[in-house]
């Protein structure tokens, strides 16, 4: 169900040393940009509005307040249940992912705040195998709303991902059961579970925890759906919208409660979560 | 399958022999019994090494028997119900009441079609929104009463179409998955022949997830998955038997827990003999399940399906 490839995302890399420009051009209106303005700018194209790609460290700096994140995550890697291999072995691409982001697997788990309030907060990460959901993804999240649940803090899943990690097989379609599952202890506990779908929630995401939020938010540019458009064009031919899985897709078919820009997501969980906690 | 043309050849010309030795009287028995050994022998050389692509044929053939075939071998008195009172009635997905031995029970099953036309009717066993919505109804059903709910899984996967998007697809896949993980009677999921995807575990969060000998399931088709891993289409093969897709690999892996044999050569070749072994383990899995209280089955089924996954400890030596 990863039904996107890896792709080249215009990256903005000002901390590392082999990067010495201090310009980019904006792969959408093609103005040329000065970089430390964009990254500070939340990734966003200070010309024409653009989004450009946030890893999930990048995200939860967006979001949480300064000095208030604990990462929270199980210290577990990716198996390799099936002794997986296509055009390169399983284990090779996790590793190779995990060097290339510094990251274990496609997902930062932590404690935080949001304007004071306690959450975890969960963010996928495109960069790692796609964002996929094998095991390790399905259990983070898994402990993540255990831990929310435990702590009595609401629940924050920015999700960026393609859908089931194929490598592993059954493993990886049945985490959509699971989270699905564990998704009821914040329900039990009346915590609030807000949903935030980027650029891409798709697939075995989109078709399960990513849509159980008590509370859905798109951020402006996500792209939300199942199969994605090349699977519907090869297997039933069908002409598909230019809007098709958009934001707007989404929000018009009322899959989302609300579009919100990038600049304003923090300040819009803010208040979101301040009528939860309130009321508790 | 060339080779399964051989067999049928050769079945026919035994059928053939036989009716000459009986119209004419020519004395051809011991010629028939030969070619009967022959032809056991061959079809046990041909079925007892299945790779994993057979099976996937297997599970995906025209003759195999679906979900009305064993509803109506196995169950009594089904009666179906319709429609998902918001859309629509997805006919590839069918609910409805039956008798199981001494039980009321619940059925919720994907159907694929015989015919063209049938399959036209049914979307060649592919789920919409409206049947996950129609499953849901089941569900909720099932629980007012106590009825144990029974699922037969047999699609390629859900529905990819715009209207399929546009009645959010994603999101009646996930609404099934919560109210199966936490539903107040038992369940019990069988494979029958294709589990493609989420259009499958969509109905498949159970107590006891069981397949049949040649079925198959998987996060996505052995198609799919060559075209997007080896970026080629013709590599479905590899694919079939990376995945791990069979109902005896996935045994191995503890991923479900039982598997209902079929004869030689698939269900098809037959399909009393399966369905009797079918409706045997059915009961055994339902008696066991009556043996629990409610709460007792819904905490289990929860830390099944919580306890799901492989990984390893602890991250690599030398890294952060």
């Amino acid at each position: 169900m990863a039904i996107f490839k890896e792709r080249q995302y215009l990256r903005v890399d000002v901390d590392k040393d082999r990067d010495e420009s201090l310009w980019m051009k904006c792969k959408s209106c093609d103005e040329l940009v000065f970089k430390r303005r964009v990254r500070e700018n939340n990734n966003i194209c200070p010309n024409c509005g653009e989004y450009f790609f946030l890893t999930s460290t990048e995200r939860i700096e967006s979001l949480i307040d300064e000095g208030s994140f604990v990462d929270c995550a199980e210290p577990i890697m990716a198996d390799d249940p099936l002794g997986f291999s296509d055009s390169r072995p399983y284990e090779e691409r996790i590793e190779e992912a995990q060097k290339r982001t510094g990251l274990l697997d496609a997902i930062v788990l932590g404690k935080g705040a949001i304007d004071g309030i306690p959450v975890v907060i969960a963010a996928m990460d495109f960069r790692f195998v796609g964002g996929s959901m094998g095991s390790v993804v399905g259990e983070q999240i898994c402990h993540g709303i255990e831990t929310a649940s435990d702590e009595g803090r609401p629940f924050i899943l920015v999700s960026s991902s393609g859908g089931a990690r194929l490598q592993e097989g059954l493993f990886s379609l049945l985490q959509m059961a699971k989270t699905a599952a564990v998704r009821q202890r914040l329900a039990d506990a009346k915590l609030p579970f807000v949903s935030v779908m980027t650029y891409p929630t798709t697939g075995g995401v989109q078709a399960s925890i990513a849509s159980l939020g008590d509370v859905i938010i798109a951020e402006r540019g996500a792209m939300i759906g199942f199969a994605g458009r090349r699977v519907i064009e090869n297997t039933i031919a069908q002409e598909l919208p230019a809007h098709f899985q958009t934001d707007a897709f989404a929000f018009d078919h009322g899959f989302v409660d609300r579009v919100v820009k990038r600049e304003d997501l923090r300040d819009e969980l803010a208040s979101l979560l301040s009528f939860f906690v309130e009321a508790r | 399958m060339s080779d399964e043309r051989t067999l049928d050849l050769l079945e026919a010309k035994i059928a053939e022999l036989r009716k000459l030795d009986e119209v004419d009287g020519m004395n051809l028995s011991e010629e028939v019994a030969r070619l009967e050994e022959r032809l056991e022998d061959l079809r046990r050389e041909l079925y007892s090494s299945l790779s994993d692509w057979e099976r996937v044929r297997i599970a995906r053939h025209p003759k195999r028997p679906y979900a009305l075939d064993y509803v109506g071998e196995i169950f009594d008195g089904f009666y179906e119900l319709h429609g998902d009172r918001i859309s629509g009635d997805d006919r590839a997905i069918i609910v409805g009441l039956a008798r199981f031995e001494k039980r009321r029970i619940v059925v919720l099953a994907q159907q694929k079609g015989r015919s063209t036309e049938e399959n036209k009717k049914r979307f060649f066993g592919m789920t919409r929104p409206q049947g996950f919505r129609k499953g849901l109804r089941a569900m909720a059903l099932a629980e007012r009463f106590g009825f144990p709910l029974v699922t037969l899984i047999d699609t390629p996967g859900a529905y990819p179409g715009l209207e399929s998007e546009e009645q959010n697809i994603g999101g009646a896949i996930a609404e099934s998955l919560l109210s199966m993980s936490r539903l107040r009677v038992p369940i019990v999921s069988v494979v029958i022949g294709e589990g493609g995807s989420g259009g499958a575990l969509a109905i498949g969060v159970a107590d006891r997830v069981l397949m049949l000998e040649n079925a198959v399931y998987s996060v996505i088709s052995p198609e799919g998955a060559a075209a997007i891993l080896w970026k080629d289409k013709e590599r479905a093969k590899e694919a079939a038997a990376a995945l791990q897709l069979t109902a005896g690999h996935l045994k191995d892996l503890e991923l479900i827990d039982a598997v209902v044999p079929e004869p030689l050569g698939g269900a098809h070749k037959g399909f009393a003999e399966t369905a009797n072994g079918l409706r045997e383990e059915l009961a055994r899995q339902l008696n066991d399940l009556s043996a629990l209280s409610i709460d007792e089955l819904v905490d289990a089924r929860y830390a099944r399906y919580r306890s799901v996954g492989r990984f390893r400890r602890g991250p690599p030596a030398g890294s952060e």
